[in-house]
């Protein structure tokens, strides 16, 4: 505990001195305004951004991208709460009753209990990540090939088990994603696969440019022929202060919504997302008053707002401690390390402590610098919204070129970006899910290189999985949830999603209800 | 009934089934000592398995004919912007690109008036340009004339 203090006091003096702070600072300004702002969710921005990050070192350029990912839930909060608009997925529940708590003039505390919330999850989930990703990194070091194997296809298996829709459309996106991966040179034969003679595929398909067509620029053709932007609330200071009664009714749902967000931001999948609708579920369940909940239920705000927070510093346990990301975000952020030379794994934490330890303190600092943004000058960002539609999407445009281009400096990259945006736009016009598409992409070269070499290892035996205690353990955890997952298809009604209001055709109604 | 699933499960069929076609150029090794064609003929597999799957049970999803196409012809137009981006970037320069997306957007699809238009294509372009290219030295490239 001690060391562990120390190394925290280390983190400080580095996210507090200057040249961090900066970054720090506008990593938390991008991320609220990149929260706002609907068609620019946390993964089109970190991508975005991810060429300014070149010219930093490796800690700078984590803490500005970690900045701008737990900066964006809480300025989804904002639109949600004011105009009803998700301004990034994680904040569709916050719509529902923040929203709700405006039309009764109650904006203000439904800012202040979302910001509140958030900085208490994000605080506190921070705390939950410098103590369990040090013993966790420790104990990865005696995986080997084997357990990657079982590691990254529990981590598929669960990405299907939680995520919205249905599990067979799931599955094959990541299947889908998997294959895109496949693009490119095989390590270890020298194959040059579905390249078709194209020089840039030879190195793959990059993360960017599949991340930033499948979100950005699908969602801005998916938006932009539609009407225009509802009027926007500007609430005052003065308003902002919740009652006695609001403050009491917000308490446990921030303190169940920071819990549930850690835990659910560990296992792979849209945490922030999938965070938000279970804690919404869990908060009307356990209510005294569940038909308050769509008319304005103070914990139907606290409860999701202080989860996706909490979801973002759980996400980074698996990315930071055993060099696997869990969702396309961290997977984006995994992507920014490697260009600064730094290899996420669990030997992260003892060859790059700096960097470790200088990102979780950055990440108190941030929570605070976070909290003033979001309360006092909620007027200023909300000017933004102002900003019409067709205005705003050909910006968001050009900002996705610029990013996709300066990655590699290729046009090939610009043409996936638009191959993948239109390949988005029809997923999402029938209903799948695209997160697992860019999940897919990252793990598939680790997981055919972990499986040819387990399989090297061990003379071409595939009991190498099961004899091996802790790979057996994740290929066991990972099989029954595939079994439990698609028992739904047999069994109407066995489905726990459907129970919590988590299914695709549930939140589909949800939204558009709204 | 032809159902969103169904019509999605099909396209995905195919689109494993093309794989599978492709992959043949590569050897596929044994079972126990992989080549470079088994692992994308295992995944073609799986993804041709779950599209099986998405078909059986997709009958209960919304009609096909129950999905609307009203945003179809800004979102053609905006694809087009992108081809055109990708086609011009490197022979007319990222500033003249920009700019002719921009007004493509604005003027002919948003049809904004010209002010308007003028004003965010230049702002944009030499905008982004300036904060990119000259303060963040990623390098963008240049037109005819250095532009």
């Amino acid at each position: 505990m001690i060391e562990t203090l120390q190394n925290l006091g280390h983190g400080f003096a580095i996210a507090l001195s200057p040249s961090v702070m900066v970054y720090a600072f506008a990593g938390c300004v991008i991320g609220t305004l990149v929260g706002m702002l609907p068609g620019v969710g946390p993964l089109a921005g970190i991508s975005l951004l991810l060429p300014a990050s070149y010219g930093l070192s490796a800690t700078t350029a984590i803490v500005m991208l970690a900045g701008i990912y737990y900066g964006a839930m809480y300025g989804g909060s904002t639109t949600s709460i004011l105009m009803r608009i998700p301004g990034e997925a994680a904040s569709v529940m916050t719509c529902i009753d923040g929203y709700a708590m405006t039309r009764k003039g109650r904006a203000g505390p439904a800012l202040a209990i979302a910001a509140t919330g958030s900085y208490i999850a994000g605080t506190l989930s921070v705390v939950g990540l410098m103590l369990l990703a040090p013993p966790l990194a420790a104990f990865a070091l005696s995986f080997g090939p084997p357990e990657y194997v079982a590691l990254l296809l529990l981590g598929l298996m669960v990405l299907a088990y939680m995520s919205g829709g249905s599990v067979p459309k799931s599955l094959s996106m990541a299947a889908l994603g998997l294959l895109l991966g496949m693009i490119g040179i095989d390590p270890m034969t020298g194959y040059s696969r579905f390249s078709y003679g194209v020089v840039e595929l030879a190195d793959g398909i990059g993360i960017v440019p599949v991340a930033v067509g499948l979100f950005g620029v699908s969602e801005i053709l998916l938006t932009a022929g539609q009407a225009e932007m509802p009027q926007v609330i500007k609430p005052k200071l003065r308003d902002l202060l919740p009652s006695r009664d609001e403050w009491k009714d917000a308490v446990w749902p921030i303190g169940r919504g920071t819990v549930l967000g850690f835990l659910i931001g560990i296992i792979p999948g849209s945490a922030h997302i999938i965070s938000s609708f279970v804690s919404y579920a869990v908060e009307r369940r356990l209510s005294k008053h569940p038909e308050r909940f769509g008319q304005g239920a103070v914990a139907g705000v606290a409860g999701p707002e202080s989860a996706n927070n909490s979801a973002t510093s759980g996400a980074l346990v698996p990315m930071l401690a055993l060099g696997v990301p869990s969702g396309p975000i961290p997977a984006v952020m995994m992507a920014a390390m490697m260009v600064h030379g730094v290899s996420p794994g669990p030997m992260l934490i003892q060859q790059q402590p700096e960097l470790f330890w200088g990102v979780i303190a950055s990440m108190y600092v941030g929570n605070i610098v976070l909290l003033i943004l979001n309360l006092p000058l909620v007027g200023v960002f909300v000017n933004l919204l102002r900003i019409p539609y067709p205005i705003m999407y050909p910006a968001i445009l050009v900002f996705s070129v610029v990013g996709v281009y300066a990655v590699n400096g290729s046009v090939v990259d610009v043409w996936i970006m638009a191959a993948m945006g239109a390949l988005g736009y029809l997923l999402r016009k029938f209903d799948f899910e695209t997160a697992p598409i860019v999940l897919g992409v990252v793990l598939a070269p680790m997981l055919e290189m972990s499986l040819r070499q387990s399989l090297a290892l061990s003379s071409g035996r595939y009991t190498v999985f099961v004899t091996r205690p802790i790979a057996a353990t994740m290929l066991g955890i990972g099989l029954v949830l595939l079994l439990y997952s698609l028992r739904p298809l047999l069994a109407k009604g066995a489905d726990w999603r459907r129970k919590l209001g988590l299914e695709g055709d549930s939140i589909a109604e949800k939204e558009e209800n709204r | 009934m032809l159902t969103r699933d169904r019509v999605g499960g099909v396209a995905l069929l195919l689109f494993a089934v093309a794989v599978m076609w492709e992959d043949r150029a590569f050897p596929l090794g044994t079972v126990t000592k992989p080549g470079p064609g088994y692992m994308p003929m295992l995944l073609a597999g799986i993804l041709a398995a779950m599209a099986l799957l998405v078909i059986w049970v997709g009958g209960r999803s919304p009609a096909l004919g129950s999905l609307d196409w009203l945003e179809k012809k800004h979102a053609v137009a905006i694809l087009g912007g992108c081809a055109f981006t990708a086609l011009a970037l490197e022979r007319i320069g990222y500033r003249l690109t920009v700019i002719l997306l921009v007004v493509f957007l604005l003027w002919v699809i948003e049809r904004k008036r010209p002010a308007v238009v003028i004003a965010t294509a230049l702002g944009l372009s030499l905008g982004t340009f300036y904060v990119f290219s000259t303060l963040l030295q990623v390098p963008l490239p240049l037109g005819p004339g250095e532009f």
